[in-house]
Parts: C-alpha cells; sequence; structure tokens
C-alpha cells in the first residue's frame, strides 16, 4: 500500500521470511518514538481533541481514515498535519462507512489503525465496528458525543450514544468502550484504547463528551518514557501452522499482518479458526464463546474505575465523563454542609464494572446517576439493584444541549438526604 | 488567589471571543495557574450567540463552565441581558456600549465603554475588539500579568496579525488606567 512506498527505494525483498519482515515495521516504530521523545512536555493548554490525537501518535497509531464531523474535526486534523511528517498515513475518505472499512482494512496489513467520528458517523460505522470484531482486527473509533438523534445539535454535548457504543452493531459481540472525563485522560485513555485492541484484537471504542473533546485545560503530558504501548503479538510459528483465529488460555491470539508471509482468510460470515466461513454449529459456537470469553475472562485488566470520597459516604453519585466533573464539584460543596456524599466513575463504561457496582449498592443509601440523556447507564444500575435493601435508585437527566451542573446535583443531593 | 476565579466572554459569533478566552486561557497558564476553557456557540461562523468561559485556579478545577462570575465581559444586548443574572454580587461586568445599550439592573463594578468603536477608530478595524476589550479586562481585574498576555497574544494569532494584536492590547491596558483615574 501507500506506506511502502517510501521503502521501495532500498528494493529489499520484502515478501520472503516471516522474520525478516517482521523486523521491518519495529525499525520504523523506533524512528516514531525517537520523534516522540524530542517533543517538549511542559503544561500547556491543550484540547481534548488535541489530547486524543497526541495520544494516538504516543500509542503509535500510523494511519487515520476518516470523515471529519463536529465535535471531533480536531483529530482528524491534526492527525492530518502529523503522520504524513512521523511516515504514517492519513485518508480523507467519502463518507464514514469507508473510513471504518479502510482503517479495519489497514490493521490487517499490520497499521496501528484509528479514526474519530460524532454521532451521525458512529451509527454508519456500526456494521464495520461488527466486522472488525468479528474478524478479530484491532482497531479503536473514537466518538466526540453530540446531541442527537440524526445530525441533532452539532456543537452541543449529550451522552446519548452509551448503549449504542455498546449494541449499536446486530449480534451478540464484544465492547470495550473508554469514557474520560478530562483532557489529559483523554490522553492517557487513547493510548489505553489503542493498547487495548491491539492486545485483545477487537474494535474499541473511546467515548468523549462534546465538552471534553472542545474544552482546553491546563496540561503536562507524561514524558514517552512513561508510556506504555502495546504491539499485538506477531505469530511465532511457521507460515503453514499458522490458525488466525488459535484458542489459548486467554482467548488471545497472535495475529499476523498480510505481506508478512502467512496466509489467512478473512470474512464476515462465521468462521472457524483459519478464517473460512463454517456453518458447523460446534465451530460457530466455539467462535462466539472466544469473542465472549476474551472480555469476560479478562474483566480486571479492562475494567478501570475511580473512587472519589466513597469510604464514609451514604450517598453515592455513579456517572462518568463531564457530568462526573459537575459531581465532584456538588460533593464538594455537599461535604462543606456535612453531606457525606462520594461518587463512583467508570473509565470503562464497557464492559459494565458489575462488581464495584454491586459492592457500591450494598454500602449506600442513595444512589444517584446523573446524565446527558433520556436514561441509559442507569438502566445498568437497576439491573444489579436485586435486594429490597440495596439502594434507592434517583435519576437526574437533562437532553436540551445544556449540562447537568454542580447546583442541579447538589440538589438532588440534598433532597434524598 | 486561593478561590477559583470565573469569567465569561460573550457576545455573538464571529467577534472572537473563543480566541480571547484560548488567550486568557494560555497567559494563565504561563502565569502557572490550572485552567479551563470551554466554550459554547451555535453551528454558524458569523452571528447566533457565542460565549467562552475561563476558570483560572490554583486547586483541581472540577466544573469547568462558568456558573456564577467573577466577571462578566459582554459585547451585545442579547449576550447581557442572557448572562447579567448569574453574575456574583461583587462581580465585574464590563460592556460594549456600541451594542449594549440598556442593562436590566446595575452592577456595582460596571466598566462601560464603545470597544468596537475604538476599535474601528483607533486600531482600523472592529476585528480586535476581542483582544482590545481582553486587555482591558486583564488590566482591570489583575487576573493575569501583562507580560503573559503580550506572550500569550503572540504564541496563539497568527504571525501576519500580532502586530495589530499587541496595538489593541497596548489600547485596551492605556483604556483601563485611564477608566481607573
Amino acid at each position: 500500500m501507500q506506506e511502502k512506498k517510501p521503502s521501495k527505494a532500498p528494493k529489499s525483498p520484502n515478501a520472503t521470511k516471516a522474520k525478516s519482515a517482521a523486523a521491518k515495521p519495529a525499525k520504523t516504530e523506533s524512528k516514531l518514538s525517537e520523534l516522540q521523545v524530542t517533543r517538549e512536555r511542559k503544561t500547556v493548554i491543550m484540547q481534548g481533541n488535541e489530547a486524543v490525537a497526541y495520544g494516538a501518535l504516543d500509542a503509535g497509531v500510523n494511519f487515520f481514515a476518516g470523515y471529519p464531523i463536529t465535535p471531533s474535526t480536531e483529530v482528524a486534523e491534526i492527525l492530518a498535519s502529523e503522520l504524513p511528517k512521523r511516515g504514517g498515513t492519513f485518508i480523507q475518505m467519502e463518507d464514514e462507512i469507508a473510513s471504518i472499512c479502510a482503517i479495519t482494512g489497514a490493521s490487517l496489513a499490520g497499521a496501528k489503525a484509528l479514526t474519530a467520528t460524532s454521532g451521525p458517523g458512529f451509527s454508519l460505522m456500526q456494521e464495520g465496528i461488527g466486522f472488525a470484531k468479528i474478524t478479530e482486527t484491532p482497531c479503536v473509533v473514537v466518538n466526540v458525543q453530540r446531541m442527537g438523534p440524526s445530525t441533532g445539535m452539532p456543537t452541543s454535548p449529550a451522552q446519548g450514544d452509551i448503549m449504542q457504543s455498546r449494541w449499536g452493531s446486530h449480534g451478540d459481540s464484544p465492547a470495550i468502550v473508554l469514557y474520560p472525563d478530562s483532557v489529559k485522560e483523554s490522553y492517557e485513555l487513547t493510548i489505553r484504547a489503542v493498547n487495548l485492541s491491539e492486545k485483545y484484537r477487537t474494535c474499541v471504542v473511546l467515548l468523549l463528551d462534546e465538552v471534553i473533546g472542545h474544552m482546553r485545560e491546563s496540561v503536562r503530558l507524561p514524558d514517552m518514557a512513561n508510556v506504555r504501548v502495546i504491539n499485538r503479538i506477531k505469530p511465532t510459528v511457521p507460515p503453514h501452522w499458522y490458525k488466525h483465529y488459535d484458542e489459548n488460555q486467554k482467548y488471545l491470539s497472535p495475529l499476523a499482518s498480510y505481506g508478512d508471509g502467512y496466509r489467512f482468510h478473512v470474512t464476515g460470515l462465521t468462521h472457524d479458526a483459519h478464517g473460512f466461513p463454517t456453518n458447523k454449529s460446534v465451530e460457530a459456537g466455539d467462535m462466539m464463546d472466544r469473542l465472549r470469553k476474551k472480555i469476560t475472562y479478562n474483566i480486571r485488566d479492562l475494567v478501570q474505575i475511580e473512587s472519589h470520597e466513597m469510604d464514609d459516604a451514604k450517598i453515592a453519585i455513579f456517572t462518568a465523563g463531564i457530568t462526573a466533573r459537575a459531581a465532584k464539584a456538588a460533593i464538594a460543596m455537599a461535604r462543606y454542609e456535612g453531606i457525606k456524599v462520594g461518587l463512583l466513575r467508570p473509565l470503562t463504561i464497557w464492559p459494565f464494572p458489575d462488581d464495584a457496582v454491586r459492592k457500591m449498592l450494598r454500602n449506600v443509601d442513595t444512589v444517584i446517576v446523573p446524565e446527558l440523556n433520556q436514561g441509559q447507564m442507569i438502566r445498568e444500575i437497576r439491573r444489579l439493584t436485586k435486594d429490597k435493601s440495596d439502594s434507592n435508585v434517583v435519576a437526574i437527566q437533562r437532553v436540551n444541549g445544556q449540562l447537568i451542573t454542580p447546583n442541579d446535583i447538589l440538589r438532588k443531593i440534598k433532597e434524598v438526604s | 488567589m486561593t478561590k477559583s476565579y470565573e469569567i465569561r466572554l460573550s457576545g455573538s459569533g464571529g467577534q472572537g471571543l473563543i480566541l480571547a478566552g484560548i488567550i486568557l486561557a494560555r497567559a494563565a497558564v504561563l502565569d502557572k495557574h490550572k485552567v479551563t476553557q470551554t466554550q459554547s456557540y451555535g453551528p454558524e461562523s458569523r452571528g447566533g450567540y457565542s460565549r467562552a468561559d475561563v476558570i483560572i485556579s490554583d486547586r483541581e478545577i472540577f466544573f469547568p463552565e462558568a456558573t456564577n462570575f467573577n466577571c462578566l465581559l459582554a459585547l451585545t444586548q442579547e449576550a447581557c441581558d442572557k448572562y447579567l443574572f448569574d453574575l456574583r454580587d461583587t462581580g465585574i461586568l464590563i460592556i460594549d456600549t456600541t451594542f449594549v445599550k440598556n442593562l436590566a439592573l446595575a452592577a456595582d463594578n460596571t466598566y462601560e465603554l464603545p470597544f468596537t468603536e475604538i476599535a474601528q477608530e483607533q486600531l482600523g478595524s472592529a476585528i480586535s475588539t476581542n483582544v482590545l476589550s481582553l486587555a482591558f479586562l486583564t488590566k482591570v481585574t489583575g487576573i493575569v500579568s501583562d507580560k503573559s498576555l503580550e506572550i500569550s497574544i503572540a504564541e496563539s494569532v497568527k504571525p501576519a496579525f500580532v502586530d495589530l494584536n499587541i496595538k489593541a492590547m497596548k489600547l485596551g491596558f492605556k483604556l483601563a488606567e485611564e477608566y481607573q483615574v
């Protein structure tokens, strides 16, 4: 593909042995990280979307295909200028369907690939996301949420894609969805999203609120030495032994790239270990089990949660993203008045942190769930409320383009305390 | 500064308020403060409402939108009418009398100047009203140092417009000094 162009000059035989081919991407990677180390790391003012773009670069993303859309445009804008400088590829596609297909293809050819979009584009990408998941191809979709449905309000915040990011694609499929609440965390979780996609061979979604994407904050990004980058496991077996979907204890199998000398088949149809379509119920069942188990067996690695002032809390607030920041401000005000209230904030919203939520439901009297939608996260909390003695669950919901403010939450805290 | 200081810059799209917010935020970072800057605007590039919020603090800032401002800059009547009620009792109100003709209620610390007219007459274009009024604001509130504001302007605007904006900044400082007298 286009990436190969610069390496054409030495004219080395790159299709012979997997070993020599495997050494090649490693070489470009070290060159990339060399560039990154030299970048100054001082406190600057940075936008959430900028942090996503730099996070992607620091995680080793070298391919972006996308269709710019408010409020995610800056991600594409920055990567359009930065990727070519670092030997990467940027393509503006004709639409979001093409974008998700392009990053999936690039990933199969060995690239670390990412795209960024918002609600309407995210809807178009759903089929492609399902394809990336069933073919177990690493890629990252950044969805900077705006108000929907349809084109909605492009510059207004909403948290309406929480359920879509889990169930948007048809059929049972795994989902890893991360949700930052600050500019710095946007950087960190972008790196984590790329890492998890490489490790678990799946499409990872990063959900941002419009406000987080557009917000500028004073931030000092960590030095590259402190950034942990995970690369996909490459097969070590001879090509004729390679299975594209190999079983092992952790349900994580090595991934060859096209051009490495390994032959494999990729299809959206239910497939066997070599990737060829199958209608056998045993093989179909195995495939679906693997997709599920690679999430459920690794849930401790995937779930990340922040517990804020929860030790003695009688009231808990459960929310993610920008609403969690309003909650923290409300908690400071309520604590000043002597009300014992805390916050539980998932950084990974899917898989859902069931264990942490069950513990919270046992320990507090009331759980307040503020969200900028008509009730999505609260369904999961209610699902986990089994016992009569479990906490009372209360909602704060708003979908009008305005944020839930600290005062809105404080009022509710006072109401239930 | 112990508590956080909340500033809202408001007006209509095209007046450069978000750029002014970025300049202010960057200047505050140079002064080693913690900062958040958020904005709200319509889908159009000119006209419609537009506002930029800047919160400057020495502690972690939880909620990034200004809800109870220490200072409000209003460049249009609509913005003034909409946001004046969220200004603190002790807050500072700065209005552009080119467009703001009526005040719904009298704030104690009100500064009134026809910023757009002044920019048009003395700088040759209304385009630098944002920096002119921002410089006035920072001088009156003392929220960021003059030097940091100057560096921030130079870093934030396109090279071709640095001189014009520095000129606007100096005029803003001068207006503020004369106003205080």
